[in-house]
């Protein structure tokens, strides 16, 4: 039993640095205790697995015709243009945002003037880079409210946005980029292997 | 008194270490040691083969076996794969329950967690303890499972076995003739210690199944615990040091 | 640099004050904690209502994880719990959490249970604090036996089945009652839905209010403490008692080590031994539920054994739900059967003791008989411990009267 010159028993610095210890230990593994609940919220196993590639027949396909595949649970569509829309590319670039596909919304092997891997067919992530709605298949016939030169594309009812028939985005609409080309490759003629190309790497484009 | 009290709690609370099962009667004991990959990869290949014809491990996915195990993307898909393709699929089978029904009078139970419902030294007593019993449909009984449904599907390793019987006195005086213990008939492919070995790599491997996070569980514990036991120091200490003022 | 600090400082008093204006933000504190006085002479006992806390937290935290997952339908529960367990990262972490919490709360709050004994803490002036207390106990066995179905594996589906049948013992509506409470003809996925519902929302948000009330009660009595004597007889000149000491800084440092100790059990348990020999994951709970096969052994959860054991000891339907209720709710009269004019063990006499020990052995034993298979013995002995264990209620009264109780000190010491 000591009464008095309390305070003048208590070392201060001692009390400090462990109240610094523990706050900092204790945080620690506190901030640790937290990875698994964050990481528990990341796609399960289940998920990635449902999200594996997909296998499309296109053998049914016609020109002008478009098929919409489910990979990831988005839609992919995939086009086949006609020759004339492929030649009527490349007289584009004035009313686009990114003519030759410099951001990064494609694998290196559909960043060409078709972004694809044949000219003749599109495959693209069907959901605009806007705020991801998925846009309206508009055929070049189809034209009403898009202008007389329209030339085929999409239309995103949302916002307004705008594509032509490689998903580049227009010039003076609220999208700020190209649509995205999942990875992909022709397995044969008629079959494409979506969300995973030749290289082995069964990622998507950019994400 | 207090104390008294005190340690008799402690002593009652936390013995619950034990067995909650207290009637096991397991003969066998199993070797369960699932970071041998080895012995893993043995007991998959000898469940793919055998219990797959009939049993799922519906729970369990091939990649996470394949990355667990140790095995190969392509020697997963060749040597363990054959109902799927995708990796990422889990260890279903085709045959439908009322098939199974039809052949055994009972759907194959799937057999993610049987591990954990029948421990490892249960599965381990009723793999080697099947013996001829020509009442019963598949010509065979079980030990460790009366009357089981299923036939002994791994009889050509082991071999046959036959009971040889008792004769003990009951309680009220009537005789009557129980199983003594079991002798080999036929010889299997295997002998004695292979065939344990090869039980004991399948016993593993449905361990393994039963909850692949096991290894993953104890690692991170052991981090766990040894940061506890820096932070108890260092709290241990900070409490002491205010309490210095208390008098 | 100073100045920076200096400024800051600033910043953050004036903010306070802005609050403090507004809410009773330094208010609350002092109340609950940096003038709230606790006895300076808290032993080991007293570490289990801070530790109820941290359990329930625990509890919430991954309960709201676990929800995100499960699929409360009896054709999904069981594979979304072993989904959980293997597909979800860290699943089967957040799932051993929560189902090792379970018996934790329950190991803590019988403890803590246990402390009021000791010290007498249900005595007046703190007949409500122990009530409070009492209801929080019944509601987290409610919340035990809900959410121990939704696994929906044997043990889930039979459990539920057994005790859902308990009320069918009650005369005249009991039939009508059960199948009112299960929603159909029996347990199944309609059961599993609203017990669902129950566990994670409406008997929750009960808890919480609850332990609200209890600690506000704490906090307008006063903590108990071993000597049971009163520490708001004797203050200083501030109005501090004299034997008090500011629950923050010295109670919230030592409840921290309280903390960790306990952090390391159950961390041994969740890493090491999660099913702890089949007492916190029960076996049978790994197979599918299956409405046409009882497992062969059927026990509950360690935690409610006891009541099982004294369920089981009395050979008629209705007689043993009664005898069961009235083993939990008998602990309310505790306060107004204890004429004793002494709190705590250490200054009662060897009545008390031997009675509180003859108790204690009989909770104990009822909750080993409560998991072993009714063989005559062990009927025969649930009825002794059974009688044992309301005798202690049932005859305190008279034993607390006239015991050789001894001085009670002033002052704690």
């Amino acid at each position: 039993m000591q009464d008095g010159g309390q305070s003048g028993d208590i070392d201060k610095k001692r009390r400090h640095f462990l109240t610094a210890a523990a706050t900092v230990v204790g945080g620690a593994g506190a901030l640790a205790t937290a990875i698994p609940f964050v990481s528990a919220l990341s796609p399960s196993a289940k998920t990635k697995a449902i999200g594996g590639p997909v296998e499309a027949d296109i053998s049914g396909l016609k020109p002008g015709e478009m098929q919409i595949e489910k990979w990831r649970g988005k839609p992919v569509w995939i086009l086949r243009r006609s020759e004339e829309s492929v030649a009527e590319l490349s007289g584009m670039s004035d009313m686009l945002r990114d003519p030759d596909s410099e951001v990064e919304q494609q694998p290196e092997y559909a960043k060409n003037e078709y972004r694809s891997v044949k000219p003749e067919y599109l495959v693209v992530v069907g959901l605009c880079t806007h705020l991801g709605c998925s846009p309206k298949y508009r055929t070049k016939d189809d034209s009403e409210g898009l202008g007389a030169d329209w030339k085929g594309g999409f239309f995103c009812p949302c916002h307004g946005s705008k594509f032509d028939l490689a998903g580049r985005v227009y010039k003076g609409v609220p999208a700020p980029a190209n649509l995205m080309v999942p990875k992909y490759q022709f397995i044969s003629e008629s079959i494409i292997l979506i969300g995973e190309d030749s290289v082995g790497n069964d990622a998507g484009a950019s994400s | 008194m207090e104390r008294i009290i005190f340690l008799f709690v402690i002593a009652l609370l936390w013995p619950l270490t034990g067995s909650a099962t207290s009637s096991d009667p397991s003969v066998y004991k199993a070797d369960v040691d699932i970071t041998d990959k080895a012995s893993l990869q043995r007991g998959a290949r000898i469940f793919v083969n055998y219990c797959m014809g009939c049993h799922s491990a519906s729970y369990m996915r091939y990649n996470r076996m394949g990355d667990d195990l140790g095995i190969e993307e392509s020697i997963l898909q060749s040597n363990l794969m054959f109902g799927t393709e995708k990796s990422g699929d889990t260890m279903t089978i085709a045959m439908q329950k009322e098939d199974a029904e039809k052949f055994f009078g009972i759907a194959a139970p799937d057999l993610s967690v049987i591990a954990r419902s029948r421990g490892a030294d249960w599965l381990f007593t009723y793999f080697m303890t099947f013996y001829r019993d020509d009442s019963r449909p598949f010509g065979v009984n079980n030990l460790a499972f009366k009357d089981v449904a299923m036939p002994h599907v791994l009889w050509e390793l082991q071999g046959i076995q036959k009971p040889v019987f008792k004769i003990i006195e009951r309680e009220d005086g009537t005789q009557q003739e129980v199983i003594d213990h079991l002798e080999l008939e036929t010889p299997g492919l295997l002998d004695s210690d292979g065939y344990q070995n090869t039980v004991n790599d399948l016993v593993n491997f449905l361990v393994y199944v039963g909850e692949p996070a096991q290894i993953q569980r104890r690692n991170v514990g052991v981090i766990v615990i040894l940061y506890l036991l820096v932070l108890l120091v260092i709290v241990y200490l900070l409490k002491k040091e205010y309490w210095k003022d208390i008098h | 640099m100073s100045k920076l600090i200096n400024g800051g400082v600033k910043l953050l008093n004036n903010t306070l004050g802005w609050i403090d204006d507004r809410f009773p933000l330094t208010k609350t504190w002092n109340e609950h904690l940096a003038q709230y006085y606790a006895p300076k002479n808290f032993n080991f006992w007293y570490y289990f209502g801070s530790l109820a806390l941290l359990v329930l937290v625990i509890q919430f935290v991954t309960g709201i994880w676990l929800t995100m997952y499960y699929k409360p339908s009896a054709e999904h529960a069981f594979a979304s719990v072993e989904y959980i367990m293997r597909d979800v990262e860290w699943g089967w972490w957040i799932r051993y959490m929560h189902s090792t919490g379970a018996s934790a709360f329950f190991i803590v709050i019988y403890l803590h249970m246990f402390r009021a004994l000791l010290y007498g803490s249900y005595k007046r002036p703190r007949e409500l604090l122990w009530l409070t207390g009492m209801f929080i106990y019944l509601i987290l066995m409610a919340e035990a036996f809900f959410g121990y179905l939704l696994p929906w594996g044997q043990m889930s589906y039979w459990g539920a089945q057994v005790i859902i049948s308990l009320f069918s013992a009650i005369p005249f509506i009991g039939p009508e009652l059960a199948e009112w409470i299960r929603g159909d003809y029996v347990v199944s996925d309609v059961t599993l839905n609203r017990f669902f519902s129950f566990h994670v929302i409406a008997v929750p948000l009960v808890l919480c209010g609850l332990v609200g009330l209890h600690i506000f009660a704490l906090h307008e009595v006063g903590s108990n403490n071993p000597d049971g004597v009163e520490i708001k007889k004797y203050k200083d000149a501030n109005g501090v008692p004299l034997d008090g000491i500011p629950f923050h800084p010295y109670y919230t440092v030592k409840d921290i080590v309280g903390v960790v100790v306990f952090l390391i059990f159950f961390c041994l348990v969740v890493f090491f031994n999660p099913e702890m020999g089949g007492y916190f994951l029960e076996h049978a709970n790994f197979i599918p539920a299956d409405p046409l096969k009882t497992p062969e052994h059927i026990a509950p959860v360690w935690y409610f054994t006891p009541f099982y054991a004294i369920l089981r000891a009395v050979p008629d339907k209705l007689g043993g739900v009664i005898a069961m209720g009235a083993s939990t709710l008998i602990f309310m009269a505790l306060p107004w059967i204890d004429r004793s004019p002494v709190k705590s063990i250490r200054y009662r006499g060897w009545k008390y003791r031997t009675a509180l020990t003859m108790f204690v052995i009989s909770f104990v034993v009822l909750g080993w008989l409560g998991m072993q298979v009714a063989t005559p013995n062990v009927t025969l002995a649930s009825r002794i411990f059974t009688v044992i264990y309301f005798l202690f209620f049932l005859l305190m009264p008279f034993y607390t009267a006239n015991d050789t109780d001894k001085p009670v000190p002033d002052r704690v010491t």
